[in-house]
C-alpha cells in the first residue's frame, strides 16, 4: 500500500511542475500588465510605468522571472498579491472555505441523487424511468452553467421569490467566522434563522454547480451497474435467496462503485472550473470569483498561486480516490502491494 | 412422494429476432435423497431449466409449466419473498465458474455467513462457528484462517468448495449442481465430485447433477435425463441408459465416449445443436441423426412409452436397432 502511494506521488510531482509552467506563461500571454491596470483610465507616463515594472521585477526576461518564482515556491512562498499586497496563500485560505462549502454541498447533491437514479435506471433498464433519467442527464450535462444559473435565479428568486439572488447569508446576521463554513458557523452563532438564511443562499448555487456532476454520476452508475448485474456473483447472490435491495445495493453496487468513484474524483476538477462561473453568477465570495477578479486585474501572483493551489487540491483528491479503490475492491489492493 | 415435480416446463426468451424457446416441455420428478443427472451438450437448455426452477432467469424469459412444485409448494404461484425463503436454504445451486461466482469484494466468510444470517437467523458467534464447520466439511484446510480470505486468493477448486459450503449451509433438501467440475483441472474434478457425493449421502439430500460428461453420469447418478436443443429426448435409469439407449442422440453420445470406441478415430456427432434460426421442422435431432427419414425431417415425434425411456423419436432404438424402421430408407 505504501509503495502504491509512492508510485502515485511520483506521477503527481511532475504534473505539479507542469502546472506552475502553464500558470506562469498563460497569465503573461494576456494583453496588458498589472501596472497599466492599476493606473486606470488616466494612464501614466512611460517613465513611471517602466520604473514601477522594474520595481516589481517584471522588466527581467520571463525565464528569469520564472526561476525566481520557482525558488519562492520551493520555500513555500506562493507570492504576494500585487493589488492587495497580502500573501496569496492568506487570501486563498480566507476564501477557500466558501468554495469548499459550495463544492461539497454540490457534490453531496450530485451523489445523493445521481447514484440512486443510475442504480434504478440500470435495474429498470428500458423503462420510462430509465429513459427519463438518461435524457435529463444528457440535458443537464449539456447545459451551460451560466445559463442554467440565470434560469434558476429568474425562476426561483425572481418569479417565486423563494431564494435570495446572491451572497452567502442575509445582511441581518453577523458573526465572527469560526470554521469559515457558513452553514456550521450560523448554527454555532445560535442566532434565530441564521442557518435557514445560509441554507437558502446556498441551495441554488449548489444545484447549479452540482448539475453536471449529477448527470455524469447518474450515467456512469447506470452503465457500471448494467455491467455488474450480468455477473455470475450477482446470480449467486440471488441464488442465496437475498432480496433485491441486498443484491443490488450491496453485492452489485460494491463492484460498480470503482468506475463511479473514478468519475466522482474527476468531477472535483470540473467542480472547481464550474465554481468560477457559479460563484460569479451568485456573487459567492469564494476562490472562483477571486480568480476571475484577479485575472481581470492582471494580478499575476494571485492567478499563479491560485491555479497552483487548485491544481494541487484536485490532484490530492484524485490521489485519495486512488487509495479508495483498494478499500472498496480488495483485488486491487492485493495486486499492487 | 416426489420432492420436486416439474411437468412440461417451457422457457422462452424475448430476443431481437423474435421468441426463442430454450427449454421445451421438460418434465422431471425427483424423490428425496435421489441423484438425477441431466446431460446434453452446450445449448441444450439444461442450465436454463434449472435457473427457471430457482427463479433466477432475467425478465426477458417467459416460464410456463403445467406443474412446478417443491415439497408440495407450488412454485408457479408462489410470492417472490416466499420463494426467496426456499432458494438458498431448502433448494440450493452451485455453478460452473467458481472463480466468477463468488463476489470479489467480500470475504469468503462474509458470503457464507450472510446466508446463515438471513435463512437461519444465527447470531454472530453461531454464524462464525457454523461457517468454520462448513469449510471443514468441504475439505478446506485451516478453515478459521480462510474465513477472511477473498475469492481471488483461493484456487478454482477451493472456490468451488466454498460454493458448495455456501450451498449446503442451510441443509438443503435439493442441491442443483450445474456443471460443477467443468472449469476445473481433471484431478480436482474427481475430488469435487467425490465431495458432492459424500455430502449427498451424509445429508440425505437430493442431487441434480447437470453435466455433459457421460463418465460422470455413469459414476454418480441413479437416473438420467438426456436433453437436446431444449427438449428432453430420453429418461432412464443409468444402467439401462448405458446398456440399452433408446434415443439415437443418447446412442451417439455413448458411442463418442473414448472408452467405448472400437476404431482408431473417435466417433463424433457431426453438426451442432440448432439455434433460433435453423430449427428443423420435424425432429430437432434429424439433421444430425444417422437414422433420419423424411418423416423425421417433417413430423415432430411424440415421446415413446416408459419402457422405452420416453424417447422422443419416431423409431426408438432397442438393443442398438431402431424399431418400426421402414424397410426402404430413402435418406
Amino acid at each position: 500500500m505504501f509503495l502504491y502511494f509512492l508510485k502515485k506521488l511520483g506521477v503527481i510531482l511532475p504534473t505539479f511542475f507542469g502546472v506552475t509552467l502553464v500558470a506562469f506563461v498563460f497569465i503573461r500571454l494576456l494583453p496588458g500588465d498589472p501596472v497599466m491596470l492599476m493606473a486606470g483610465e488616466r494612464g501614466m507616463s512611460e517613465e513611471r510605468h517602466a520604473a514601477l515594472m522594474t520595481e516589481m521585477g517584471f522588466d527581467k526576461p520571463v525565464i528569469v522571472q520564472y526561476g525566481y518564482y520557482l525558488m519562492d515556491l520551493a520555500r513555500g512562498d506562493f507570492g504576494t498579491s500585487i493589488i492587495t499586497k497580502r500573501p496569496v496563500l492568506e487570501e486563498f485560505g480566507a476564501l477557500f472555505p466558501a468554495t469548499v462549502e459550495l463544492s461539497v454541498c454540490a457534490m453531496i447533491l450530485a451523489i445523493l441523487f445521481g447514484l440512486p437514479a443510475g442504480m434504478i435506471a440500470a435495474t429498470k433498464r428500458g423503462s420510462t424511468f430509465d429513459h427519463t433519467v438518461m435524457t435529463s442527464a444528457l440535458t443537464g450535462y449539456s447545459m451551460p452553467i451560466f445559463w442554467w444559473g440565470l434560469l434558476l435565479i429568474i425562476f426561483f428568486s425572481g418569479i417565486l421569490g423563494w431564494t435570495p439572488v446572491s451572497g452567502r447569508i442575509s445582511l441581518l446576521y453577523y458573526f465572527e467566522p469560526v470554521t469559515g463554513f457558513m452553514l456550521i458557523d450560523s448554527l454555532l452563532s445560535g442566532q434565530d434563522g441564521a442557518f435557514a438564511s445560509a441554507l437558502s443562499h446556498l441551495i441554488l448555487p449548489a444545484i447549479v454547480l452540482g448539475t453536471i456532476p449529477l448527470a455524469v454520476i447518474a450515467r456512469q452508475t447506470r452503465s457500471a451497474m448494467l455491467e455488474v448485474l450480468s455477473e455470475d456473483y450477482v446470480r449467486t447472490a440471488r441464488a442465496k435467496g437475498l432480496g433485491p435491495q441486498r443484491v443490488i445495493g450491496l453485492h452489485a453496487l460494491r463492484n460498480a462503485l470503482i468506475p463511479v468513484i473514478t468519475v466522482i474524483g474527476l468531477q472535483v476538477g470540473v467542480l472547481f472550473a464550474g465554481a468560477i462561473l457559479t460563484e460569479t453568477i451568485f456573487s459567492w465570495p469564494g476562490i472562483g470569483k477571486w480568480m476571475v477578479d484577479s485575472i481581470f486585474r492582471r494580478d499575476y501572483s494571485a492567478v499563479q498561486g491560485g491555479l497552483l493551489l487548485i491544481a494541487a487540491i484536485v490532484m490530492l483528491v484524485n490521489l485519495a480516490v486512488d487509495l479508495l479503490y483498494g478499500l472498496i475492491n480488495p483485488q486491487i489492493r492485493h495486486t499492487d502491494s | 412422494m416426489p420432492l420436486l415435480e416439474i411437468e412440461n416446463l417451457t422457457v422462452s426468451f424475448q430476443t431481437a429476432g423474435g421468441q426463442f424457446t430454450a427449454v421445451d416441455s421438460v418434465s422431471l420428478h425427483i424423490k428425496p435423497g435421489e441423484i438425477v443427472s441431466i446431460v446434453g451438450e452446450s445449448g441444450s437448455g439444461k442450465s436454463v431449466a434449472m435457473l427457471a426452477l430457482m427463479g433466477l432467469l432475467p425478465w426477458t424469459a417467459t416460464v410456463t409449466a403445467d406443474k412446478l412444485s417443491f415439497n408440495n409448494q407450488d412454485l408457479k404461484t408462489i410470492a417472490k419473498p416466499d420463494l426467496r425463503k426456499i432458494i438458498g436454504s431448502k433448494m440450493a445451486m452451485i455453478f460452473q465458474e467458481p472463480m466468477t461466482s463468488l463476489n470479489p469484494c467480500f470475504t469468503v466468510g462474509f458470503q457464507i455467513m450472510e446466508s446463515l444470517k438471513i435463512h437461519l437467523g444465527l447470531n454472530r458467534a453461531q454464524r462464525k462457528k457454523r461457517a468454520i464447520e462448513l469449510l471443514e466439511l468441504v475439505g478446506i484446510p485451516e478453515p478459521e484462517k480462510r474465513l477472511s480470505a477473498f475469492p481471488h486468493q483461493l484456487s478454482g477448486g477451493m472456490n468451488q468448495r466454498v460454493m458448495i459450503a455456501l450451498a449446503i449451509s442451510c441443509n438443503p433438501q435439493l442441491l442443483i449442481a450445474d456443471e460443477p467440475t467443468t472449469a476445473l483441472d481433471v484431478t480436482i474434478q474427481a475430488q469435487i465430485l467425490d465431495l458432492l457425493l459424500k455430502l449427498q449421502k451424509e445429508k440425505g439430500m437430493s442431487l441434480i447433477l447437470i453435466t455433459h460428461d457421460m463418465g460422470v453420469v455413469a459414476e454418480t447418478a441413479e437416473r438420467v435425463a438426456v436433453q437436446y436443443a431444449g427438449q428432453q429426448v430420453e429418461k432412464q435409469k443409468v444402467k439401462g441408459l448405458f446398456s440399452n439407449p433408446h434415443h439415437p442422440y443418447t446412442q451417439a453420445l455413448l458411442n463418442s465416449l473414448p472408452e467405448r470406441s472400437k476404431s482408431k478415430i473417435l466417433p463424433s456427432i457431426a453438426g451442432v445443436v440448432p439455434g433460433q434460426f435453423d430449427k428443423p421442422k420435424g425432429c430437432l435431432f434429424s439433421p444430425r441423426c444417422e437414422y433420419a427419414t423424411d418423416k423425421c425431417r417433417t413430423v415432430p415425434p411424440v415421446p415413446a412409452g416408459d419402457e422405452q425411456g420416453r424417447a422422443l423419436c419416431h423409431y426408438p432404438i432397442e438393443n442398438g436397432k431402431p424399431t418400426n424402421y421402414p424397410e426402404e430408407v430413402n435418406s
